[in-house]
């Protein structure tokens, strides 16, 4: 994509990074292989035979041959696999087992979860939206300071912070916010069809549980970076020319200090992806994660195999963002070894 | 020996180790003071804290106080029996991959590489969809999710190892692999694998917890931190601490163990490297 957007990048300067990328991208795609085999396999080893495990014990054996043949249960491994995928690729994501198991002609996956994945990339992008700039501020802030007191109470607050789990946090905020306080709702259920961003009262806790989960690695790593930058020699001289202690800290310690912070914020948005499912089941918002919860309790195979390969895809396809940006972000990478 | 307690000169590292003993000891013999049976209901559902119940009663009745301290030796037992198993996993395939050199050591380092471009959590969720809820695959599933990472840890410091004299002087003596691999190589790896065991065992606690939180791991009447939290959440406003209590104790155990770890992490550091210590000018 860089080769693209930028053209008049002499080649000899641009093969490296398209080398670069071409590698990654081969990576990416194998990664994503070696998932989908995965999934596949993990939710194929069921104990017994997965038709009767969706229709559960009362189940006659003529209801379980019937949904064998219509989940394809009784082709072999490897074809069920192939379709799957095959499917996956072209964007059919299959019928859901238990729309099937109760009679439906079809149940397209799609069908069923395209308004909550709406919800779930909403929730994250108004995350990430507090997420980078809070990390890069608080971080910096910590580093400026590193050493007096508003340093500690950064580092600590983080550091207890990134030891909780979601449903930990949530539960606390519940307890504060909506308990004690009675400022804010204890769940955030959005009609369906309804824009979660049209009920911002609602997005408050779910949004900062996931922040205060997610922001600690990237407070920490940025002060690391900033504090490490602060004491080199073109920092120094930049303070001694006598520049605004502001424009010292913006344009010449961020910048280099973020290289090592982007690959933190990508895990971080990585993280935020784990987060989200645990967080929406806290506040029972109808996002992606309460939908795969609760297909993973009903044993909804097809459902689980495409929203767990969705999520792979997004998952790998961050990294691969994040390698992207450091490149471009340090100059050294995209020279030739 | 003494330097490995060198982290309790810092102060976070002595308060976090004093924070986890007191949730291990609540944890393992809170059930011999417990007031009440755990799973009989001792007054009406949801209400407040009294004195027959200190922190009140939960949704069916049951004293919360009985539960939280029954509830958490399942916490810290599952957490434990996954880390141990995902050490032993993790210490037999780095051994033998680091030691014999062999064709392991690529497909290891691809499988730890796939491992972690893949959500943790989903993982788990996909294996329960296949072999359903439970103690076992939950165990297996997160000890499955550790194991890639610490046998790269172990391969790699067996590799330093066997180059070692004593190592040498081992095989030259004609001790049989197994023999040299356990009495010479195992002893002087131990040290640096086990460091980051204690982080490991929380980030077991954490996905653990979350885990039987969604409902998809321990499944009720059973006493669990997780569990209390999730299924008195819908009732939250009528016994606050029916969610509190078990939430706060889930975050003192993974609060300490964070501070002793990351004190472990800086006294490690500064004996290695001084240079980090320097003060920093603001």
């Amino acid at each position: 994509m860089t080769a693209v957007a930028e053209p008049r990048r002499a080649t000899r300067e641009a093969s490296p990074v398209v080398a670069f990328l071409v590698r990654r991208l081969i990576g990416a795609l194998l990664a994503l292989f070696v998932a989908s085999v995965l999934i596949f396999v993990g939710t194929a080893v069921l104990p017994g035979d997965a038709a009767s495990v969706v229709l559960g014990r009362g189940a006659t054996p003529q209801a379980v041959h019937t949904l064998d043949e219509r989940m394809h249960l009784d082709r072999p491994l490897l074809e069920q696999y192939t379709s799957w995928l095959g499917g996956f690729v072209h964007g059919d994501l299959g019928d859901s087992s238990v729309g099937l198991a109760q009679g439906q002609k079809h149940a397209p996956v799609w069908d069923l979860i395209s308004n909550q994945v709406k919800n779930s990339v909403i929730l994250a992008l108004v995350t990430a939206l507090f997420m980078i700039p809070l990390s890069l501020g608080l971080g910096a802030l910590a580093a400026v300071y590193a050493g007096r007191a508003v340093d500690h109470a950064v580092s600590i607050g983080s550091l207890a912070a990134i030891a909780l789990p979601e449903f930990v946090i949530g539960s606390l905020l519940v307890g504060v916010f909506f308990v004690w306080l009675d400022v804010l709702p204890p769940v955030a259920l959005i009609p369906p069809g309804d824009n979660p961003l049209s009920h911002p009262e609602k997005l408050v806790l779910p949004v900062a549980t996931l922040l205060l989960a997610s922001l600690a690695a990237g407070i920490r790593m940025v002060r690391a970076g900033m504090v490490e930058v602060l004491q080199t020699e073109y920092v120094q001289t930049a303070r001694l020319n006598g520049l605004a202690e502001r424009w010292v800290l913006w344009r010449y310690a961020m910048r280099n200090a973020l290289a090592p912070s982007v690959q933190v914020l990508a895990q971080n948005l990585q993280w935020l992806i784990g987060g989200i499912i645990i967080t929406e089941n806290v506040f029972a918002y109808p996002g992606i994660g309460t939908t795969l919860v609760t297909a993973v309790g009903n044993r909804d195979l097809t459902l689980v195999q495409s929203v767990a390969m969705m999520i792979a895809v997004v998952y790998v396809f961050l990294n691969l963002l994040a390698d992207l940006i450091v490149m471009l972000l340090v100059p050294k990478l995209r020279e030739p070894a | 020996m003494r330097s490995a307690f060198r982290f309790l000169r810092i102060r976070s590292g002595a308060i976090g180790l004093a924070v986890v003993v007191f949730v291990v000891v609540v944890a393992l013999f809170g059930r011999y003071v417990a007031p009440h049976d755990p799973n009989v209901p001792v007054g009406t559902p949801l209400s407040g804290p009294s004195s027959a119940a200190h922190l009140g009663t939960d949704f069916l009745g049951r004293d919360v106080l009985s539960r939280l301290l029954y509830g958490g030796r399942s916490v810290i037992g599952l957490a434990a029996a996954a880390t141990v198993l995902a050490y032993a996993i993790g210490l037999a395939i780095g051994l033998i991959a680091g030691y014999s050199r062999s064709k392991v050591d690529p497909i290891l380092m691809r499988t730890v590489d796939v491992m972690l471009a893949f959500p943790p959590l989903l993982f788990l969720l996909v294996l329960i969809t296949g072999a359903g809820s439970g103690v076992g695959v939950l165990i297996i599933g997160v000890a499955a999710i550790q194991a890639p990472s610490i046998s790269r840890i172990v391969r790699t410091a067996t590799l330093e190892v066997t180059v070692r004299g004593y190592v040498e002087a081992a095989v030259a003596r004609g001790e049989r692999a197994a023999a040299v691999v356990v009495r010479e190589v195992l002893p002087n790896i131990l040290a640096p694998v086990l460091v980051d065991a204690g982080l490991r065992f929380t980030y077991s606690i954490l996905i653990i917890a979350s885990v039987n939180y969604l409902g998809l791991g321990l499944q009720p009447p059973a006493s669990d931190w997780a569990l209390l939290i999730s299924e008195n959440r819908e009732y939250i406003a009528l016994n606050v601490w029916a969610v509190l209590a078990p939430a706060a104790m889930i975050a003192l155990l993974t609060i300490g163990v964070n501070l002793m770890g990351d004190a472990i992490a800086r006294s490690l550091g500064r004996s290695y490297v001084p240079r980090t210590t320097r003060s920093v000018p603001a």
